[in-house]
């Protein structure tokens, strides 16, 4: 391997993993904070990337409103959704909310084949991101790529800010360590639920969207996505938003760089990194504090 | 309750289980007979999430091994052996479950799902992506197994079969449940804590339910794997692993006639939703559609599955 093929597979692994980030940043938060195990998470990345397929056509070459428009979108269908399926499961056991958000999954995917079939679509690149970068003599490195990049690390400082730096963010750090004692603060924990969950179905959406001009639009791309951010939440530990980072990049190298040199048995990869560090920190790398 | 009365239903059921193909068409018996396949999985996970209280997410992974095993230890074109293929699905399904086991049992709570869950996609992903056992296509099995007189390519044994399997392993369970060992169990379900603390290895009884209920698992995905005559990574799939824990919740957790009443349930409103003749052509090719908004139903009215509901129309005490 030179240099240049490993430069690029190392963009790739930081790219993937910052794509991992955004929909395992909303998981560990959602758990971290309602307690919720969110199977449906999935879906959310799944809805995500279908929005921007339906709305691509709509704003042309605002790809970046469009991504605005979708984030709103989806943060007001989170909103509701908490509202109407989640509020009243909190004083039930965590099972029932398995089992609700294992229901939305085939309610989802259901709704989905009704409204845009089971083929696979593409989303197209807007133009203006649509170039390539060359890398080293033989080697290019497409600019929608570094976008996708550039923009999960803007999301990710915003996420940062907003969590550490503002008073929502107090509340929600504080509803991570001691729901019972924000309520006694007379903080309404209720609505923070909402916002959470609101915000948390958002990033998922966001990432959705990234990703469509990269991988196809496709039934079931939600259920993978899914199982590769409980991954990245297990090793980083659960409600720790810079252990999701740290453990998406290191889950985007291990894929990455698996599926050059081992390929075939690339699928395991991840697996095995997660028994690994399990074994030698059995509470994930950071499983306290932001 | 009396021991003799606690017996009545199940041995009822068994009766009416074994009297069933005689007025049933060949396609509900075979319904029937995966019912009861599904029911022996739901028990196995009864045994930990009901029993002990240990969530797994990656309960498939145990099923789809057994089921693998069924072809990997029959020769290609003869039939195998009856007791080696059974041994092969258990014995490999105990394995995998006591290495997984061994290393998620360290992790507790949610860790605990999501962990046993990625285990289960390991696995997974070994029998999917890889050429070992014919990838993500599966692999038949040309000619099932048989045991001296014992042939399971006949329709009719094979069902007594898995009657005598399902009653085993209720039988097992309820055993198991009423022993000091399930006592053992129960008490880490309540207060681990406490169990340590006076003097129960409370790790070592819990690897030892999940070992004993991966094999169970293992011996239903055998049955799975010999009545179909084919398995394919699907068995081991997350969903499969879902799914059976929406059995048993929907039953009713905590009771091992949930677990079957959740398989029956489970697999009878699938069928249902899925029969256009009696839901219209869109519902039946939308069918998880209308099983989502059911067990969205279930969860919002019936917190303790259908066990409760029985039980609150009989007016009994919980």
């Amino acid at each position: 391997m030179d240099l240049a093929t490993f430069l690029v597979q190392c963009l790739n692994a930081v790219q993937y993993g910052l794509l991992l980030f955004l929909v395992a940043s909303g998981l560990t938060l959602i758990f971290g904070i309602m307690g919720v195990i969110n199977l449906a998470h999935g879906s959310f990345y799944m809805a995500g990337a279908y929005l921007a397929f339906g709305l691509a056509p709509l704003f042309g070459d605002n790809f970046l409103v469009m991504l605005l428009a979708g984030v709103l979108l989806s943060a007001l269908f989170g909103y509701l959704l908490e509202w109407v399926f989640f509020s009243y499961l909190y004083e039930r056991e965590h099972l029932q909310q398995v089992l609700m958000t294992y229901a939305l999954i085939l309610v989802f995917e259901e709704v989905r084949s009704i409204l845009v079939g089971n083929d696979v679509h593409g989303v197209p690149t807007p133009p203006w991101l649509s170039g390539t970068i060359p890398l080293g003599e033989l080697m290019t490195y497409p600019v929608y790529r570094l976008f996708a990049s550039a923009a999960c690390i803007a999301v990710g400082v915003a996420l940062y800010l907003v969590v550490n730096k503002t008073r929502l963010g107090m509340m929600i750090r504080a509803g991570a360590s001691n729901r019972d004692m924000v309520r006694g603060l007379g903080i309404n924990i209720r609505h923070l639920y909402r916002i959470v969950f609101a915000g948390g179905v958002a990033l998922a959406a966001l990432a959705g969207m990234i990703a469509a001009p990269m991988s196809s639009v496709y039934p079931g791309m939600g259920g993978h996505v899914l199982i590769i951010s409980f991954v990245v939440v297990v090793i980083g530990g659960i409600g720790s938003i810079s252990g999701a980072l740290v453990a998406s990049l290191l889950v985007g190298f291990v894929d990455t760089f698996g599926k050059v040199f081992f390929a075939e048995y690339s699928g395991i990869g991840i697996y095995l990194l997660m028994a690994i560090v399990l074994v030698w920190r059995p509470q994930g790398l950071m499983s306290k504090g932001y | 309750m009396t021991a003799p009365r606690h017996l009545i239903v199940p041995a009822l059921a068994v009766l009416a289980l074994l009297l069933l193909p005689l007025g049933l068409t060949p396609y509900t018996t075979d319904l029937v007979l995966k019912i009861m396949v599904l029911a022996i999985f739901a028990l196995s996970l009864e045994l930990l999430v009901g029993m002990t209280g240990l969530v797994s997410l990656g309960h498939a992974a145990f099923f789809g091994i057994g089921a693998y095993m069924v072809v990997v230890a029959s020769p290609e074109w003869e039939a195998g052996n009856l007791a080696v293929v059974i041994a092969a699905g258990v014995g490999a399904a105990a394995g995998y479950a006591l290495v997984v086991g061994a290393l998620s049992l360290r992790t507790q709570g949610v860790y605990f799902i999501m962990v046993t869950l990625a285990f289960a996609q390991m696995a997974y992903f070994l029998f999917h992506d890889t050429q070992l056992f014919g990838g993500s296509d599966g692999i038949f099995l040309n000619v099932r197994p048989v045991l001296g007189p014992l042939d399971t390519g006949d329709k009719g044994q094979m069902y007594y079969g898995v009657v005598g399997a399902l009653a085993f392993t209720y039988a097992l369970l309820a055993l198991l449940r009423r022993s000091r060992f399930g006592h053992a169990l129960a008490g880490i379900r309540v207060n681990e804590q406490r169990m340590r603390a006076a003097g129960f290895n409370t790790y070592f009884y819990k690897l030892a339910a999940f070992v004993i209920a991966g094999a169970l698992a293992g011996l239903a995905g055998t049955l799975l794997a010999i009545k179909d005559g084919m398995v394919n990574p699907e068995l081991l799939s997350w969903h499969e692993s879902g799914a059976v824990l929406l059995m048993i919740i929907l039953g009713g957790l905590g009771h091992l006639r949930g677990a079957v009443l959740g398989a029956a349930a489970f697999t009878l409103l699938k069928e249902l939703y899925a029969t256009p003749g009696l839901v219209g052509d869109f519902l039946a090719s939308h069918w998880q559609l209308t099983l989502g908004f059911t067990i969205i139903a279930f969860v919002a009215l019936l917190p303790k599955g259908l066990i409760g509901l029985f039980e609150r129309l009989r007016g009994a005490k919980p």
